[in-house]
């Protein structure tokens, strides 16, 4: 139940210029308005984390770090392993974020990377299983902002399918009268989609990509949209104060989708280049 | 369309049975209540109103704080986590959509604290507490654009439909919240779990669009004859 917080100042000349920019399709960041920041992906150099991935989005820095332990299924999945997302915005990241348990901002991120997780089963559940009703996998991802400049959704969200690529976690077998015994084997999730996040701003009449933390604080709302291997829409969200109309939804989904194929390769690309 | 059969008979595009009313809460400056079927909403709204963190005060508007909270008998199994991360979420996207649609240049300084409790959950709690927040805004005389009419959508074995109820909430692949300023055309609200295609997608919203104003004219309606029993009481009818 807080207050809508905007610490960050941009002076009136700055946000003038801006806006005037975005009049005339031009950004203050030399971008086309349906451009990504360039993305740069570290992963697997945190050799205590199971998995983990370190993505910027232009200067924007999000660190994924997966966990995994044994823990009892849901009573509604008793087959399934379970995903849990976490997210925090510590001060390192920015001088407006203050420590203390995560914020309203950063529950929805959290919320945001998990539905985007969850309903098109990224990871396949069903093999997290050890005995169905009583041990299952259980899958901590831990999201953290390093620097905050803007769309952490999209840097997030491939932080996380970055960093549950390269999971592995220890193998548990159970073996009657002895239970739950660790064969000293290290295996990978099995990964069965490729959700990409896709952050457009409305700022004015214009509908901008990937907005950066000024065209973020000046624009109207953001939607991420969530887009899954075959174009299919897997989420949605709007946040900010502003409205939206229905034509610009319309608009925001035929990027987004096709946008899909070419931000997924750009991922790819630059996970292969330092495998 | 396909032969998929809704669980409590509706049509595809069907509301629940639906009652609005203002003026619940006596203590409140505005106060509404909601009900989709059996999901029950309760929402009071305090100000616009002094604001005793003078730190967050925005000097040029008035601020807008949202508590959404289910009480704890208001599912199946009792909900005993005081304020859980599911409801930080929900306050927040409802803060947000009704920040868009309410006039805070108007009451700089200030705030407007609006409470909704979740008496009983049947499904699109969120869009019904968005419907009754509107109301009790209005209720309180609070300058706004336009009332907010909120449903849900979704899909459930390849079909689209609207008003989604507990079980079709569970069962569902896919549903959308969605809130609309219906006189302005805009959108306010809009959330989307679940798998859908870009037909589907775009066919959910015009569903939404229509079912979104039905409910408009169940609050304005209900905004009218609240109205009208006031200037009863006072002999101007």
């Amino acid at each position: 139940m807080e207050g809508i917080k905007y610490n960050i100042f941009i002076p009136k000349i700055r946000q003038k210029f801006i806006l005037n920019a975005l009049k005339e399709n031009k950004r203050i960041d030399n971008r086309a308005l349906n451009e990504y920041r360039a993305v740069k992906i570290k992963y697997g150099h945190l050799p205590n984390a199971d998995g983990s991935a370190e993505v910027s989005l232009g200067n924007t820095i999000v660190l994924a770090g997966v966990k995994i332990d044994i823990s009892n299924p849901f009573p509604s999945e008793p087959d399934k392993g379970i995903l849990i997302v976490n997210a925090e915005f510590p001060p390192v990241a920015s001088p407006d974020f203050e420590p203390g348990p995560p914020d309203e901002n950063a529950i929805e991120l959290a919320r945001i990377v998990d539905r985007g997780l969850r309903k098109p089963e990224v990871v396949d559940f069903s093999s997290l299983c050890i005995i169905p009703s009583q041990k299952v996998y259980r899958i901590w991802l831990d999201i953290y902002a390093l620097n905050h400049d803007g769309n952490m959704v999209d840097a997030a969200g491939i932080a996380a399918i970055v960093a549950l690529m390269n999971t592995k976690y220890r193998k548990f077998t159970y073996v009657q009268d002895k239970g739950l015994v660790d064969t000293g084997e290290k295996v990978p999730l099995s990964i069965k989609n490729f959700p990409v996040f896709i952050t457009h701003a409305k700022i004015g009449d214009q509908i901008i990509l990937d907005p950066n933390l000024e065209e973020e604080m000046l624009a109207d709302c953001k939607v991420t949209t969530i887009v899954s291997e075959g174009g299919l829409i897997t989420g949605m969200q709007k946040s900010g104060i502003g409205s939206l109309t229905l034509e610009d939804i319309d608009k925001i989904l035929i990027d987004s989708i096709n946008l899909y194929q070419k931000v997924k390769e750009n991922i790819l690309k630059e996970v292969n280049k330092n495998a | 369309m396909s032969s998929y059969k809704r669980v409590d008979g509706r049509n595809y595009d069907e509301l629940r049975p639906i009652k609005a009313e203002v003026r619940v809460l006596k203590n409140a400056d505005g106060s509404a209540l909601f009900e989709l079927g059996n999901t029950k909403v309760i929402a009071a709204v305090y100000g616009p109103r002094e604001l005793h963190s003078k730190h967050i005060a925005a000097s040029y508007e008035s601020l807008v704080r949202v508590r959404y909270h289910m009480v704890p008998f208001s599912v199946k199994e009792r909900k005993s986590q005081p304020f859980t991360r599911r409801e930080i979420e929900i306050s927040k996207v409802i803060k947000e959509a009704l920040s868009a649609c309410i006039r805070r240049e108007l009451f700089p300084r200030s705030t407007i604290d609006i409470y909704v409790e979740v008496l009983n959950a049947d499904g699109s709690t969120r869009v019904a507490s968005l419907n009754a927040t509107s109301l009790a805004l209005a209720d309180a005389g609070v300058f706004m654009y336009d009332l907010i009419a909120a449903v849900s959508v979704g899909k459930i074995q390849g079909q689209l439909i609207v008003d989604l109820n507990e079980y079709e909430d569970q069962n569902s692949e896919a549903d959308i919240p969605i809130a609309f300023m219906p006189s302005l055309n805009k959108v306010v609200l809009l959330q989307m779990d679940g798998v859908m295609t870009y037909e589907e997608m775009k066919e959910a919203l015009k569903l939404a669009r229509n079912a979104a104003e039905k409910i408009y004219q169940i609050e304005k309606e209900c905004l009218k004859s609240s109205l009208e029993s006031v200037l009863k009481v006072y002999g101007y009818l």
